[in-house]
């Protein structure tokens, strides 16, 4: 066995007040996994994404991601390692409306300081795989909810992360988007992409997922591989 | 209305900062406001009061006697737009010496008199105002102005030596004219018993008219007695205009800059304000659809906006007040001095207008976007929530992300175009920072190249007073009153002295030119004085008896410009003057004439003595030589002193307040940059969290949101330095102007290459320095925090 790329050790997150979000979770997720992470609003599973992003800190406990203890990164350092590791995919897609398609997806290539012809070219065989080239000059606002969830996919994979963290990527689409967009991610699998989403969509943790878990206020409640994988 | 105050309560509560901005900058601008109002009231207050009680005369001219006759000149009282006249009064220039102080020696000059031949202290025009003593009853009784020489003169003799037989006459009162038309009253017949032979006193006519109230009408009305007496016999005229300014001049000499940045202070505020209050209205768009859909009215919407600005602008203009008024005790304290007149303070109805009118510019600057807010449909309001509106200033966008910059600050520089107009408005406070700044340095660097100018009436290393005591001897001996030196032989003493290289000596004296009614101050020169000559504003130092260098109200006063002839009223007689030069003096607000003490001779006054200016060789030990000469000067009973440079307490007051005042601009427009990248910052913290996501760090976040200001802050210094100095340009020869001198151009031009960069960085720094806090802020925000707020 390869050395996991996920290792999530008795974390527990609480807020100020409340039951905690998560409560002594324990998680780890082999490179290649296309883990689906399900379970009811308020379950904790926005929180664990934001662990595994270093966006937010555990209470207690350690998380290990590509052998990088993020939980004890520095702002820079974990912002860094975002840039270099991980690619983020939201529900909302989050995409900057004031900035073309193609500069969106630039952009995290761009706070790398990577070069500028070589992200371009990566840039642009993205948007055409994705087959929303056509679209590169567009700005946001114009496009539909599913080409607009490929163009985050696409900034997502811009710096090859490691690891694909989406959080509900079909939670804002009609059927047709979001069977769009389960295609792309059962793809990105298949070509060996790890992948972690948070979803409430079974359809898309049937085709997508190798691996599925569930969350119950803030702990894990079931932990099933897929068979037929 | 209570839900109202609340609601108001909570939006004040809630936005400390921008609070405290409007705070700071209705303070900054009322503090101005009253200053600049205050002085311009104070300072002509006094002398209007004056003026209006005592019928004061809008003119006072002077008829040559041997081109008209008594009738002639008194029927110039019914020239057009004459109101009311007095005169005929003889005038008689005489140089005069009262009974010296037990012990001293007379004066080195006698100081010559302008003495009018008048029966009665009123008469409608130039009602005298008797201070001590009585008027006039009879011949060998004169009355002389309040304040001319000491107290003690009351009931003594005054000594005319230049009339024969050396008459005597009593001091019997003092009197108050409220333009200075004369030094001292005599009965006409008096005057008719001193009048030299050969010669003949003038003619002096007051008036006052129905139309004075400006330069050009005081012009019309002069123009109208000229043409009324017979030609040619007009000799001189002195409007009341020229004597305000002088008696003014203390106070008016701040009027200019302390306007330019009360001004400054009330745009800024404006812009400012408005710049709050619609980033309020923006901020909380969200808040307003609540309400209304609470059931607030439009106008109860826009009330609680206007509110949230005037409870902030109502506490800054309560302590701009306070400031103000205590800011103004240091400068009304100098026309107190002036006007004899007790204590003065900000007039009372200034402090009612001025805040009235700073929270009514409030209110009109926060009615815009308050409206705005109150109009906004209740739907729409809810549905935009925070979310700037989209596709503004894509462009801009687009070109910044060609540029070879880093992303964040390419980000960063494209900021700006997606808020237009809160852009523009915060360029234009920063544009007026700069503009405070620039101004604020040329200020300072002019006043104080001119305190350097101003210096030269006390000019050399070292100074010989024949007249003082010698410095005390070991012995600690009280030296007796002593007799003034001989001058010839303290100056051979100086000229044997080694280390000296050139010096003169001078002596202030009273002295009147025909038709200027105010006594003119002159210094006269024995010797080379060509070394210390004043700073030049255009002509010439004088070479030779019969020219002289005057300041610019004395210019003004007489009508003249610099190569015309003025007329020297001296013992009973005059002598021709040239002008051949303007120097830059304030002493006696401008009236000064800087002469040769032979011109005064060849008007029968002697100059006996003078003070000692000596300039020293170059490398020469100033302590050793001032020891030296001492010892060399005690058997003549005197000694030598190091020249001391005086710090004009008017100068020091300038600088502290420009200071003060500048910096409170600055503070203000850095704080309005504060305020903005603040709503900014929030209103863009989602997009911010998005790009933490992607991973942007820290230094990056801090790079974006500074360019996002820096450049407006460029673009704003640069504009704000040329029109800083286009401000100095105007302001400074303004306040010569009130103080009664023209800048020389040395003075005016301080801006240098060396300072306009720095100074063009200014706007940058302000930008930088405002956005700092927030952008420091923005970097630190929780990334799955701000993308929650979804
Ligand atoms: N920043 C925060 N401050 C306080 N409480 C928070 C914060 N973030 C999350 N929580 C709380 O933690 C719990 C878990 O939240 P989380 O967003 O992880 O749920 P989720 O499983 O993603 O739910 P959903 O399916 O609705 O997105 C919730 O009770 C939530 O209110
Ligand atoms: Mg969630």
């Amino acid at each position: 066995m390869s050395t996991p790329i996920i290792e999530i050790r008795d974390v527990s997150k609480r807020y100020d007040e409340g039951p905690p979000a998560l409560a002594d979770l324990s998680l780890t997720v082999e490179p290649g996994e296309a883990l689906a992470v399900l379970g009811p609003s308020g379950s904790g599973k926005s929180t664990l994404l934001n662990m595994i992003a270093g966006l937010d800190r555990p209470t207690e406990g350690g998380v290990t991601v590509a052998g990088v203890r993020v939980d004890e990164l520095s702002e820079a350092a974990s912002a860094r390692f975002r840039r270099e590791r991980v690619g983020m995919v939201f529900q909302f897609f989050n995409l900057l409306d004031d900035l073309t398609v193609l500069d969106n997806v630039l952009l995290p290539a761009q706070l790398l300081g990577a070069g500028r012809a070589a992200a371009r070219a990566r840039a642009a065989e993205l948007l055409d795989y994705l087959g929303i080239d056509r679209h590169s000059g567009a700005y946001p606002g114009r496009l539909s909810g599913g080409e607009r969830q490929r163009v985050a996919v696409a900034r997502a994979l811009m710096n090859r992360p490691a690891l694909l963290l989406a959080d509900e990527p079909t939670g804002a689409l009609d059927t047709a988007s979001g069977a769009e967009v389960r295609e792309l991610l059962t793809e990105l699998h298949a070509d060996g992409q790890t992948i972690l989403l948070v979803t409430h969509d079974l359809a898309l943790a049937d085709s997508c997922a190798s691996r599925t878990i569930e969350l119950v206020d803030g702990r894990l409640a079931r932990d099933e591989r897929a068979v037929t994988r | 209305m209570s839900a109202l105050g609340k609601i108001v309560r909570a939006g004040v509560g809630r936005r400390r900062l921008q609070s405290l901005v409007m705070v700071m900058t209705t303070m900054t601008a009322v503090t101005a406001s009253v200053m600049a109002a205050g002085l311009v009231v104070a300072s002509r207050a006094p002398f209007d009061h004056t003026f209006g009680k005592q019928h004061g005369a809008h003119l006072t001219a002077a008829f040559d006697s041997r081109r008209a006759t008594g009738s002639q000149v008194a029927a110039t009282a019914h020239a057009h737009g004459v109101s009311a006249a007095a005169g005929p009064f003889p005038l008689l220039s005489l140089a005069v010496r009262p009974q010296p102080p037990a012990g001293l020696a007379p004066p080195p000059v006698d100081p010559v008199l302008s003495i009018a031949g008048r029966a009665d202290a009123a008469g409608g025009v130039d009602d005298l105002t008797i201070v001590s003593g009585h008027w006039i009853t009879g011949p060998g009784q004169i009355v002389i102005t309040d304040g001319w020489g000491p107290s003690e003169l009351l009931g003594t003799p005054i000594h005319l030596p230049g009339v024969p037989g050396d008459p005597a006459l009593t001091v019997v009162g003092t009197a108050r004219s409220a333009t200075h038309t004369a030094d001292a009253w005599v009965t006409p017949r008096q005057i008719a018993a001193l009048t030299p032979p050969g010669s003949a006193p003038t003619y002096q006519m007051l008036y006052r008219f129905t139309e004075a109230g400006s330069t050009a009408a005081m012009t019309a009305d002069r123009a109208a007695v000229n043409a009324a007496a017979p030609a040619g016999s007009l000799r001189g005229t002195q409007s009341y205009l020229v004597t305000r300014d002088t008696a003014n001049r203390q106070t008016a000499t701040f009027v200019p800059f302390v306007m330019a940045l009360g001004i400054l202070g009330l745009v800024m505020s404006v812009l400012i304000i408005g710049i709050v209050v619609s980033g309020a209205v923006s901020a909380g768009t969200r808040r307003i659809g609540i309400l209304k859909s609470l059931g607030f009215t439009p106008a109860q919407v826009g009330r609680a906006y206007v509110g949230q600005a005037l409870i902030p602008a109502s506490v800054g203009t309560a302590l701009g007040l306070v400031l103000g008024n205590l800011g103004s005790i240091p400068l009304l304290s100098q026309a107190e001095g002036a006007y004899n007149s007790g204590a003065l303070a900000v007039a009372g109805w200034i402090d009612v207008a001025v805040p009235a009118a700073v929270l009514a510019l409030v209110v009109a600057s926060a009615l815009a976007p308050a409206l705005r807010a109150g109009r906004l449909h209740t739907v729409e309001a809810l549905a935009i929530g925070r979310t700037p509106q989209v596709g503004r200033g894509r462009w801009a966008a687009r070109l910044a992300a060609r540029l070879p910059l880093p992303r964040p600050l390419s980000l960063g520089l494209a900021g700006p175009f997606a808020r237009p107009a809160r852009s523009a408005t915060i360029a234009a406070a920063i544009v007026f920072g700069a503009v405070g700044v620039t101004f604020a340095y040329g200020l300072g660097a002019s006043i104080n190249g001119v305190q350097h100018g101003l210096d030269r009436d006390s000019p050399g290393q070292v100074q010989v007073d024949p007249m003082a005591p010698p410095e005390a001897t070991a012995g600690g001996a009280r030296p007796t009153p002593r007799k003034e030196a001989d001058p010839a032989a303290v100056a051979r003493a100086i000229a044997a002295q080694p280390g000296t290289r050139a010096y003169f000596s001078s002596v202030f004296t009273d002295v009147h030119f025909l038709g200027v009614s105010d006594a003119i101050t002159a210094i006269a020169y024995q010797g080379d004085s060509s070394w210390a000559s004043f700073q030049m504003v255009s002509g010439r130092w004088f070479t030779r008896p019969g020219e002289a260098v005057v300041g610019h109200r004395f210019l003004q006063a007489t009508a003249t410009r610099v190569g015309d002839v003025v007329t020297l009223e001296g013992d009973g007689r005059s002598t021709p003057v040239r002008i051949v030069g303007e120097a830059m003096t304030t002493g006696d607000g401008g009236m000064r004439v800087l002469t040769d003490a032979g011109t005064l001779a060849r008007a029968g006054v002697t100059v006996r003595s003078g003070q000692f200016s000596i300039e020293l060789k170059p490398g020469t030990d100033r302590a050793r030589y001032v020891a030296a000469l001492s010892a060399a000067l005690r058997p003549l009973g005197v000694g030598a002193q190091a020249t001391t440079g005086r710090v004009s307490a008017t100068i020091v007051a300038m600088d502290a307040i420009t200071a003060i005042l500048t910096l409170m601009l600055v503070l203000v427009a850095g704080l309005g940059v504060l305020n903005t990248v603040v709503l900014d910052t929030r209103e863009r913290v989602h997009d911010l969290g998005v790009m933490k996501a992607l991973g942007m760090a820290p230094r990056q976040t801090v790079g974006m949101v500074i360019t996002s200001v820096a450049g407006i802050g460029a673009l704003a210094g640069l504009i704000g330095v040329p029109l800083g100095i286009a401000l100095h340009d105007y302001v400074v020869p303004k306040m010569g102007d009130a103080a009664g001198t023209r800048i020389p151009s040395v003075d005016m031009s301080v801006y240098h290459a060396a300072q306009l960069v720095p100074l063009a960085l200014g706007g940058l720094l302000i930008a930088v320095l405002g956005a700092l806090l927030p952008a420091s802020w923005a970097a630190r925000t929780r990334t799955a925090t701000a993308l929650r707020t979804e």
